[in-house]
């Protein structure tokens, strides 16, 4: 079927299955491969992005469900060659270590941010609680939202 | 809860702040970090090749059986596949590290040993081609006789004996003799990213591999023996890796092996990407073990006997499995001074899937038993566990179980000191803790050693080098194949010869991990990286320094860019007076060990037997620090892998096949989960490493999980032996009641507790067709499955 939506602000048309996981057609269709497969079933969240600013597991969005909507992956956080506040923040803190849950951490963690919540470490643990992350125990990975939380309010 | 909670505060830490817990940051940004952070960093999925097919595992679902013959279907045209098996192997079926018992592929007539080995391999040019093909494809097998239970096993695939002194009259010394018996289960490493492998044909008649895996070169041999290669007709390429803690040490080289046997047979690149349910099934995972322990103290707390029998579970094959084993032997006793001390230990064979290594390697497990044994021994004596391992602890010229005099670099009281004191341990061990009845709270700590690097004589066999190069356009550049995987590798390499070379990081390129072009510095693993070949690029840059500043007369900074192409290769040396005997298992083990000491606090529900694990802190010495954003970032990761080992991640096992084999049913902590994990960095550095490092990876997650069970006892009165400390281990301890059946034990067929078995039958979470699926993709079905993998 053909679908329309809007990939990191660029209006898409694809010829593509309905039931085709969205996953599937960032990664390969569109070659965005900087969203990630951890599992394929919705338990690791390496594959978040924002459909219409909410967090959604990838794997489970089959891609006629997001015609019409705004889809943000990785690739679509920086400005040009410069790093986000968010993305600026992960690299200060040491938010990022093997990297692989980091594209999907850094979508929950521009919900977080978008939601104007207080940054408190119960809210950012909430935020991010369906992203496994198995190399930095968290911590740093709090720090740098909340560490950028700060600086947007600034 | 047991106290109201205070109203949540901001937590704002500037990376730019001192705060307890934190070092000074003088770290630079990690080297790849913009890429990952900005999803350009390629890890081996991310790759095109154009015109790849896709390979998959055809694996057997018998714990144990006589292969006798894989049957293709002639409703399927077996032209559209490549079919391989172990005839096909134009070299020995073999992958192997120490013992050559592991084949790449059961030959027909052969024997299977495991639930999930390896018998076949299928390519197609597409996905759906090869799901069709693997549907027409079945195993002939004649069951054995199966065995689950390493203690009932009678094959042995290593053991060894330790001690110094005399057990038999320290116990005649011994007040009170403390006895115990702990076991541990599996444990899966549950790197985020799965195990990947690219097998791409080469001009040559060799096969190039890009890969997920922490050892290029350990690869590169296995290519070079099951395919007949050269030296350079086998090449090694690691990508971006999303993870390893040990699971990419050992099996990507069976990956890689099956990858380049189909690229051969069908002449185009093959990708072998596993999914997650194929990666929990067949890889390798952290050894079951029993740890049986005697160890005799005086009344006013003098350690005076030790002797500890440590079984290990290796699963179907040798794999690493002597050497997890020996340094499980090695750290049995804990960090703690005894003349008396006997250890024995050994790893026998079970049909379950080969175990192999994982961050700790061995000494996670005996050294959970060893400080369950402390802190027993403390409350049995009515002594502060702080105080009684005050008086234990090794200080500088004690002597080790195998006689290693310990002269330098020994922090274990410093990180015991700095652990304590942040929390207050012995205030608030001397106020009662919360319980009302329903949630109960308490305190728990803990201290470890670990052996820095190769155990014994294994740096010397390794003889690693490391490269530095100044290439003719100017730019200095570092060539190891030392794997960076998360851990920090391509940004403290740069850090160090910056520094020794007087430039900024920023002018030190590190060259890409291919065996065509780097040398062999070793594999990562072992926590080595930093201090031995971090050391010997160091040495590489001092002499390159000198021989630059020799021949333009100026300082290397200002002058090199003019020498024109130069290369130092730096072969590692024995670091001096460090010795150890391999056939009588006496000197120095480790030419250092790490320290590390946790403080857990937890809630139990007594209702529910759930641990909520509330804080912790971990004080490790890992000598001198480098990197410290990095190096809290391993003391963090590895300090929340321990709670997880400690608390919720259990593999049960039926009929030999791991059954909780999903993301959905092996649990691992979310952040939910986690505590707000502090470091405290200690460095008492080790003169042997020119810069003074001794490795951090391991030594974190060696400590926490006794602290956790330590605090679970504080809060609730009750020891949980046996890992993890599940609420129904917790229920059953606080009840009274028959516990769980012991970890790493297969049950029987039927689900009962018979540890072996004599038939087979099914079972699994969810039950595949045995017959016909052998190893199915368990993603959710997708009708439009042809588009899947569409390039």
């Amino acid at each position: 079927m053909s679908i329309r939506l809007r990939v990191n602000g660029d209006a898409v048309e694809l010829e593509v299955p309905g039931m085709r996981r969205l996953l599937d057609v960032l990664r390969e269709d569109l070659g965005l491969t900087g969203t990630k497969e951890g599992c394929g079933e919705g338990e690791c969240g390496a594959c978040s992005v924002l459909l219409d600013g909410a967090v959604v597991d990838s794997c489970l969005v089959p891609v006629c469900q997001v015609a019409g909507s705004d889809v943000l992956t990785v690739e679509g956080l920086a400005h040009e060659d410069r790093l986000n506040v968010l993305q600026a923040a992960f690299l200060e803190t040491g938010g990022a270590q093997c990297g692989i849950c980091t594209p999907g951490m850094l979508m929950a963690g521009e919900a977080f941010l978008a939601s104007g919540a207080r940054p408190t470490d119960e809210g950012i643990r909430e935020a991010i609680a369906g992203n496994l992350c198995r190399c930095t125990g968290y911590t740093k990975i709090i720090d740098a939202i909340a560490l950028a939380a700060q600086r947007l309010e600034a | 809860m047991t106290q109201t909670a205070p109203p949540p505060t901001p937590v704002v830490v500037p990376p730019s702040a001192t705060v307890p817990g934190r070092a000074v940051p003088t770290s630079p940004p990690r080297r790849e970090g913009p890429a990952k952070l900005t999803g350009q960093a390629k890890y081996a999925d991310d790759l095109v090749f154009p015109g790849a097919w896709y390979g998959a595992t055809i694996r057997s679902t018998e714990p144990h059986a006589r292969l006798l013959g894989i049957d293709l279907d002639d409703a399927f045209d077996w032209k559209r596949v490549v079919v391989v098996i172990a005839e096909d192997i134009p070299g020995e079926n073999v992958v192997s590290l120490i013992d050559d018992d592991q084949p790449a592929l059961v030959a027909i007539g052969g024997e299977i040993r495991h639930q999930a080995e390896p018998l076949a391999l299928l390519a197609a040019p597409d996905p759906a081609t090869l799901r069709e093909a693997r549907r027409h494809i079945s195993v002939r097998s004649e069951p054995l006789p199966a065995v689950f239970d390493p203690l009932e096993a009678t094959q042995e695939f290593a053991h060894f004996s330790v001690g110094r002194g005399d057990a038999e009259a320290g116990f005649a010394q011994a007040d009170v003799v403390i006895t115990g018996e702990y076991r541990v289960g599996h444990q899966e490493q549950l790197y985020i990213e799965n195990q990947a492998m690219i097998g791409v044909p080469r001009d040559d008649g060799g096969i190039t591999v890009h890969g997920s895996l922490q050892c290029p070169y350990y690869i590169h041999k296995a290519l070079k023996r099951a395919l007949s290669l050269t030296d350079a007709q086998a090449v090694v390429v690691q990508c971006e890796t999303g993870g390893g803690f040990g699971g990419k040490e050992e099996y990507p080289s069976m990956i890689a092996v099956h990858a380049a046997l189909l690229a051969r047979k069908c002449g185009k690149p093959v990708r072998m990407i596993y999914d997650r349910h194929e990666d929990l099934s067949a890889t390798t995972k952290r050894h079951p073990a029993i740890m049986r322990h005697r160890t005799g103290v005086t009344r006013d707390g003098q350690l005076v006997a030790q002797e500890i029998e440590v079984i290990m579970d290796g699963g179907a094959y040798c794999t690493l499995t002597p050497v997890v084993l020996s340094r499980g032997v090695l750290h049995a006793a804990g960090p703690y001074r005894c003349d008396n001390v006997r250890i024995t230990g050994r790893a026998m064979a079970t049909n379950t899937p080969p175990n192999g290594a994982f961050r700790g390697f061995g000494a996670p497990q005996t050294e959970f038993a060893a400080e369950m044994q402390v802190n027993r021994i403390a409350e049995a004596l009515d002594i502060s566990p702080l105080e009684l391992r005050r008086r234990w602890v090794y200080r500088e010229g004690d002597v080790t179980p195998t006689g290693q005099v310990l002269r330098e670099s020994v922090g274990g009281i410093d990180v015991l000191e700095a652990a304590a004191a942040d929390v207050g341990f012995e205030q608030a061990l001397s106020r009662p803790r919360p319980n009302d009845g329903r949630v109960a709270s308490g305190i728990g700590l803990a201290l470890a050693w670990h052996g820095a690097g190769f155990t014994g004589s294994g740096e010397v066999h390794l003889a690693s080098v490391a490269s530095l190069e100044l290439t003719d356009d100017g730019r200095i550049r570092i060539l190891t194949a030392s794997t960076e995987m998360g851990q920090g590798t391509k940004t403290i390499f740069p850090q160090l010869v910056a520094d020794a070379l007087g430039v900024e990081y920023d002018e030190v390129d590190i060259a890409p991990q291919d065996t065509s072009f780097v040398p062999d510095s070793g594999p990562t693993v072992a926590s080595r990286t930093a201090m031995v070949v971090g050391g010997l690029l160091i040495r590489a840059a001092q002499r390159l320094r000198s021989q630059v500043e020799e021949r333009t007369g100026r300082p290397f900074a200002s002058s090199y860019r003019e020498v024109g192409a130069m290369r130092v290769d730096e072969r590692f040396e024995p670091y001096p007076g460090v010795a150890f005997d391999d056939e009588t298992y006496t000197g120095d083990a480790y030419p250092a060990y790490g320290w590390a000491c946790a403080v857990v606090q937890v809630d139990v529900d007594l209702d529910t037997g759930e641990v909520a694990v509330r804080d912790c802190v971990s004080a490790d010495d890992v000598g001198r620090v480098i990197h410290p954003i990095l190096a809290e970032g391993q003391v963090e990761g590895g300090t929340l892998q321990a709670i997880g080992y400690a608390t919720i991640e259990e593999i049960k096992l039926r009929d030999g096949r791991y059954l909780n084999d999903r993301l959905a049913t092996y649990l691992i902590p979310t952040a939910l989960d986690a505590p707000r994990i502090r470091s405290i960095l200690v460095e008492k550095p080790f003169s042997g490493s020119p810069h003074g490092a001794k490795g951090v990876g391991e030594l974190p997650m060696d400590v926490a999980a006794p602290a956790v069970v330590a605090a679970i006892h504080d809060a609730t009165g009750v020891w949980i032996h046996d890992l993890p400390a599940t609420p129904e281990r917790i229920l059953a301890a606080l009840a009274g009641t028959q516990p769980p059946p012991p970890p790493g034990i297969s049950a029987g067929p039927d689900g009962g507790s018979v540890a072996n078995r004599a038939l087979p039958t099914e079972g699994s979470d969810p039950a595949p067709d045995a017959r016909t699926d052998p190893q199915p993709f368990r993603a959710p079905t997708d009708p439009d499955e042809d588009w899947k993998h569409r390039r």
